[in-house]
This record gives structure tokens, C-alpha cells and sequence, in this order.
């Protein structure tokens, strides 16, 4: 066997085992783009990865079969039964005994109705609003924080470092029950307050991280600038802080995508419908619509697909930090 | 030292009232019945007596949250291992296939639950059509199965250890190449130099995922909550410590139960991570130390 030939061999694993990962999103999608008749199993045939859509004339009318005869659906009325023109006559039925003639191609529709059923919008916006406000927070208080745990020599500081390290290690279990008890006796429950307002106090594990990248700025840049009169305020914000971006990005990135996707701490602090995050909404949603699959599959389609695109933006970013967190620890 | 002081006063700060506060509350309200309207009432222990003498939910609670730990975290590893091996080689699109499993591991925890809810489906889903199609059998009901339930958490959760499988790949990128070199001098094979030279340089690595896998498992929640609709049906066997705790506080209002449940996993988990951490000295191999 020449060189060549194993390490294209090297590939068939790799394909084998990309294909396992990748085939729950191709379903998601496939099934977020499928006509309802396509999405449940038909005994004895295959999965359908190839989404089928519904057949209409010019205009618009969807193509019908009843009793083995073609014709157009004209409409439910409002006992559900369906007007089917056929033949030039109308006849009257009920939606289980005509069949809707299919085609391939996309059926946006799911996500149309998605959108219809939650309030998309107000939801993304909830979201997008919560998220940055907790990177900004995050990224400040917390730069500033490493800031004073590796850059000022202070008494007791390395104790206390200690301290910001062992907080990590209790379960949010323990916390989660005084803190809700406090917000709810501030009335803030119900409000974005508990989601938003502990960012502003920092976050240990970002400390670290950020503090392990401010060590790594030569203490020179600092000197010189203190002998020029800067505050120690200025260093912070005019020299550590622009070289530090990597590490702030990695930082903002991960933030960003733990508020994008947290179900915890919305699930317990918001309670109406107006308020809520897309990872909500997607749970009541499915909550009260459980084989609405099309649709289901769409608006988990919808809140994924940000993510996934983020990820091909900053990737490098992103494995730099995970290796970052992993091996510097 | 002022400016020391002035620029951590935000953690100062926090960790008074995010940190010491509620811990100190925490304690206080585990020895009390408390519903969060009324004020709390100290009951001394009977909160603990009746978590271990009277509460089989919360042993079952246990039970669930013991078995998929142990399960998932040992296999999650065997997996991002064999994944870190796979993209350790010299091959074209390296990057592309790091990507593809390393994507589930971001997308939010809600959408892959609902999705796999979809793939778990016993009629219609991805799992058991394709097992129809090419095994001709009939699939287990999956999530509606009580003694499936379980093992399809387990299995969804081996599709998301991206993360460690990125850190086990900076890993094997600090194994020195030299080892290899001469390992095959000596005429070792690939097994000789994976279980020789890989798996030991791969330990502390190993130890890092260990600890934080066991951690995340003690406190699995959000896809069994959004996957069961909050109840760890069927009959309980999802019914997993964190759910249990969710369930105690903010559906049954029974807040210094659910504080007491919170310091038994505290202490689980510490007692978990002392016990890896000490076995560690036995099978962790530290180069160059």
C-alpha cells in the first residue's frame, strides 16, 4: 500500500463518522422544508430526505385526488370540511378522505406558520437584548476584574484569586434557590433584571481566562506609560485592553452563545409570553404543538442556523479559547 | 492597593451578593420549610430525614443520575478520543470535518433536544426508519420506553463531546514526535504506540474531561427537561437529580426541601471529584515532571 492510497484511506472513517454527526441536521432541515405528508412514516418505505411540497394551479389553489379523480381544493369551511372542485362540480369533504397531491420541492410554509404561532419578533428581540447586554457587562467587569488580579500587586490578592476559583466549583443548585428568593422579594421576577444585572459583578471562569492573557502583556508597556502620568485607569483602557483583543473576543463569543442558548435562567425568571427568549419559546412551543414537526423543526432551524454561521465567522477564535480553557487550567 | 481594591470591587461586590449571601441563605433554608410567600419556618433536619427515609423519587432521582453518569461520561470520552485520533492525521479537510463534530456542541441545548426528540420518534423518526430500512427490525420505543429512556440520552449525549474532543486534540499535539520516532525503531506497531506512548501522554488530558464530564452529568438538565416536557416520564425513569431539584422548588414550592436536595448534590459532587483526583496519582502520567 503506497502512502497515497492510506492516507486517502484515512478518509473513510472520518466520512463514516461526519456523516453520523451531520445526519440529525440534514433531517432537521429536511424536515423543517417537508409537506405533512411526507414528515410521518409511510409503513415499508424508506426515510424521505427529499422535502415534497404541495402541488397548486396558477393560482395558487392546492391540487387534489379524490375518489381516484383529480381536481382543486377550494377551502375548509367551518365545520373543516373542504370544498373540492372536480370536474367543473363542487363536492364536500372532509380533509382524511381526499389526498393532496404532492411535488418535490420546499415547503416553506413551516416556517411561515412557525413564525405565526410564537411571537418571533418580540422573541428575537427579547434575546438579541438580553445577549448583548450581558457580553458588554461581561466583558467590562470582567476585564476589569483580571485587571486588578494580575496587573496591580495588592495585599491578599492571590488569596482572594483563590477564592474567585473555588466559587466555580459549587453547583448553581445551591445559589439558584436564596437568589430567586431575593429577586422575587426585590420583584424583579418577571423582568430581565436577574438575567441582565449579575453580569455587571463578573464572572469568575472569564476572569481567569482574561487575567491569564493580561499576565502575558509586558509589564514595560505599563512603566512607561505610568511615568508618562497615565492613571492607572488609562493603562487599563488604553494599552491592555487593545491588546488584548483576542482574548476579549473569545470571551464576547462565548457569552454570547451561552445566553443565546440558556434555558435555565429564562425558564425560571420570565414568565410572559412577550418576554421570552427564542430557547423558550421554542420549548413552550413544542410544548403545546408536540407533532407539529414541520413547524418544530423550522423554528429549531431558525435558532440554530445564527450559531452555526457565528461558528464559520470566529472559528479560530473559538478553538483557540476551548484549548485555552482546557490546557492552561 | 486602593486601585487594587477599586478595580476587583466589582467582584468584591458579587461575591458577597451572588456568592456569600445566597450560600449562607442556602444553608439556612435547607433546616427550614419554606415556600418562598411565607416566610421561612426552621424544622432542624426533618428535611434531610425525609429525603433519605421517606422520598423514593429522590433515590430514584439518584439512581437515574448515577446510571447516565456513569455511562455517558466513560463512553463520551472513548468517543472524543477516538474522534481527536481520527482528525490527528495528516489529511486534506481536517478543518471541515473538525467542524462537523464539533457542531452540536453549540448548537443550543434546546433546539438539539427538540431535534432529537424528532430523531428519537418511534414511528416516524430518523433512528428507527433507517434501522427498518437496512436492519429490517423494529426500533424500541426510544424516550416513550421506560428502560430505553435512559440509553437515548446517553446516546444523544455522545453526539455532542466536541468540546472535549477539541481539548484531547490540542492534547495529542504535545505528545513529541520523537516518542513515535522511536517507538518505530523499536518496531512497536500502532496499538503498541496508542496504549504505549498516546494513551499515557494523553492522561492529564483525560483527567481535565473526566472531572468536568463527571460535574456536567451530576447536573444534567435542560434536554431531559425539554425532551420529558419537565415530568422525566415514563414512569420516573427520567427523572433526573437536577429535575427532581426543579420540580421541588418552582413546582411544588418546596424551597428548603430543594436547598437541602442542592447541598446532597454539592456534596456528591465533591466527593466524586475528590475520589477521581486521588486515583489520579495511580494512572496519570505527568511528562517531564
Amino acid at each position: 500500500m503506497t502512502k497515497r492510497t492510506r492516507r486517502n484511506l484515512a478518509h473513510v472513517p472520518l466520512l463514516a463518522a461526519s456523516l453520523l454527526f451531520i445526519a440529525p441536521f440534514l433531517w432537521m432541515l429536511s424536515t423543517s422544508l417537508k409537506h405533512e405528508s411526507g414528515i410521518f412514516a409511510k409503513p415499508g418505505e424508506p426515510p424521505q430526505w427529499i422535502p415534497v411540497t404541495e402541488r397548486t394551479d396558477d393560482q395558487g389553489r392546492r391540487l387534489i385526488t379524490y375518489q381516484a379523480r383529480a381536481g382543486v381544493d377550494l377551502g375548509p369551511d367551518e365545520s373543516g370540511r373542504h370544498a373540492l372542485s372536480i370536474d367543473g362540480k363542487t363536492v364536500v369533504a372532509w380533509p382524511e378522505d381526499f389526498e393532496i397531491q404532492q411535488r418535490i420541492g420546499l415547503h416553506w410554509a413551516n416556517y411561515v406558520r412557525a413564525f405565526e404561532m410564537i411571537d418571533f419578533v418580540a422573541n428575537l428581540r427579547n434575546t438579541l437584548f438580553i445577549c448583548v447586554s450581558v457580553v458588554l457587562a461581561s466583558v467590562l467587569s470582567c476585564s476589569l476584574v483580571a485587571y486588578s488580579f494580575s496587573r496591580i500587586p495588592w495585599k491578599g490578592r492571590d488569596a482572594i484569586f483563590i477564592i474567585v476559583l473555588a466559587t466555580m466549583m459549587l453547583p448553581y443548585q445551591v445559589t439558584l434557590i436564596p437568589l430567586f428568593a431575593a429577586y422575587s422579594r426585590l420583584g424583579w421576577v418577571g423582568t430581565f433584571k436577574p438575567l441582565i444585572l449579575p453580569a455587571l459583578f463578573g464572572t469568575p471562569f472569564y476572569i481567569f481566562l482574561i487575567r491569564q492573557f493580561f499576565k502575558g502583556v509586558p509589564e514595560d508597556l505599563s512603566a512607561a506609560a505610568r511615568i508618562d502620568g497615565c492613571s492607572e485607569f488609562g493603562i487599563y483602557w488604553r494599552i491592555v485592553m487593545p491588546l488584548s483583543k483576542p482574548v476579549l473576543a473569545t470571551t464576547a463569543l462565548f457569552v454570547f452563545l451561552f445566553e443565546w442558548g440558556d434555558f435555565l435562567n429564562p425558564l425560571i425568571y420570565l414568565q410572559d409570553e412577550r418576554q421570552y427568549t427564542l430557547a423558550i419559546a421554542l420549548q413552550q412551543f413544542q410544548s403545546q404543538h408536540e407533532n407539529a414537526w414541520g413547524p418544530l423543526m423550522a423554528m429549531s432551524s431558525v435558532i440554530t442556523a445564527p450559531i452555526i454561521a457565528l461558528f464559520f465567522f470566529t472559528q479560530k477564535t473559538f478553538i483557540q479559547g476551548i484549548t485555552l480553557t482546557g490546557l492552561k487550567g | 492597593m486602593r486601585n487594587g481594591l477599586l478595580f476587583a470591587s466589582p467582584f468584591l461586590f458579587g461575591f458577597g451578593a451572588f456568592f456569600l449571601y445566597p450560600l449562607v441563605a442556602s444553608v439556612y433554608y435547607s433546616f427550614c420549610h419554606y415556600n418562598v410567600i411565607q416566610p421561612p419556618m426552621w424544622i432542624g433536619l426533618e428535611n434531610f430525614r425525609e429525603l433519605f427515609t421517606r422520598d423514593a423519587v429522590f433515590w430514584k432521582s439518584l439512581y437515574n443520575t448515577l446510571y447516565y453518569t456513569v455511562f455517558s461520561v466513560p463512553l463520551g470520552l472513548a468517543v472524543s478520543i477516538g474522534l481527536a485520533l481520527l482528525l490527528n492525521q495528516k489529511v486534506r479537510g481536517m478543518a471541515a470535518y473538525r467542524t462537523v463534530f464539533f457542531l452540536p456542541t453549540i448548537v443550543p441545548m434546546v433546539a438539539s433536544a427538540v431535534l432529537w426528540l424528532w430523531v428519537l420518534n418511534p414511528e416516524s423518526g430518523l433512528l428507527n426508519e433507517t434501522l427498518r430500512q437496512f436492519l429490517r427490525v423494529d426500533g424500541p420505543g426510544w424516550l416513550a420506553d421506560e428502560h430505553w429512556a435512559k440509553p437515548s440520552l446517553i446516546l444523544m449525549s455522545l453526539w455532542a463531546t466536541g468540546g472535549a474532543m477539541v481539548i484531547f486534540l490540542a492534547g495529542l499535539a504535545d505528545v513529541p514526535a520523537s516518542l513515535y520516532e522511536v517507538a518505530a525503531i523499536d518496531g512497536a506497531g500502532r496499538w503498541a504506540k496508542f496504549r504505549n506512548i498516546t494513551l499515557p501522554m494523553l492522561t492529564p488530558t483525560i483527567l481535565f474531561n473526566l472531572v468536568m464530564g463527571l460535574i456536567g452529568a451530576f447536573q444534567y438538565f435542560t434536554q431531559v427537561y425539554v425532551m420529558t416536557g419537565g415530568k422525566g416520564g415514563p414512569v420516573d425513569s427520567t427523572m433526573f437529580y437536577a429535575l427532581y431539584l426543579y420540580r421541588n422548588s418552582f413546582h411544588y414550592l418546596r424551597m428548603g426541601y430543594a436547598s437541602a436536595m442542592a447541598w446532597m448534590l454539592f456534596l456528591l459532587i465533591l466527593a466524586a471529584t475528590v475520589a477521581v483526583l486521588v486515583s489520579s496519582r495511580r494512572w496519570v502520567y505527568y511528562h517531564g515532571d
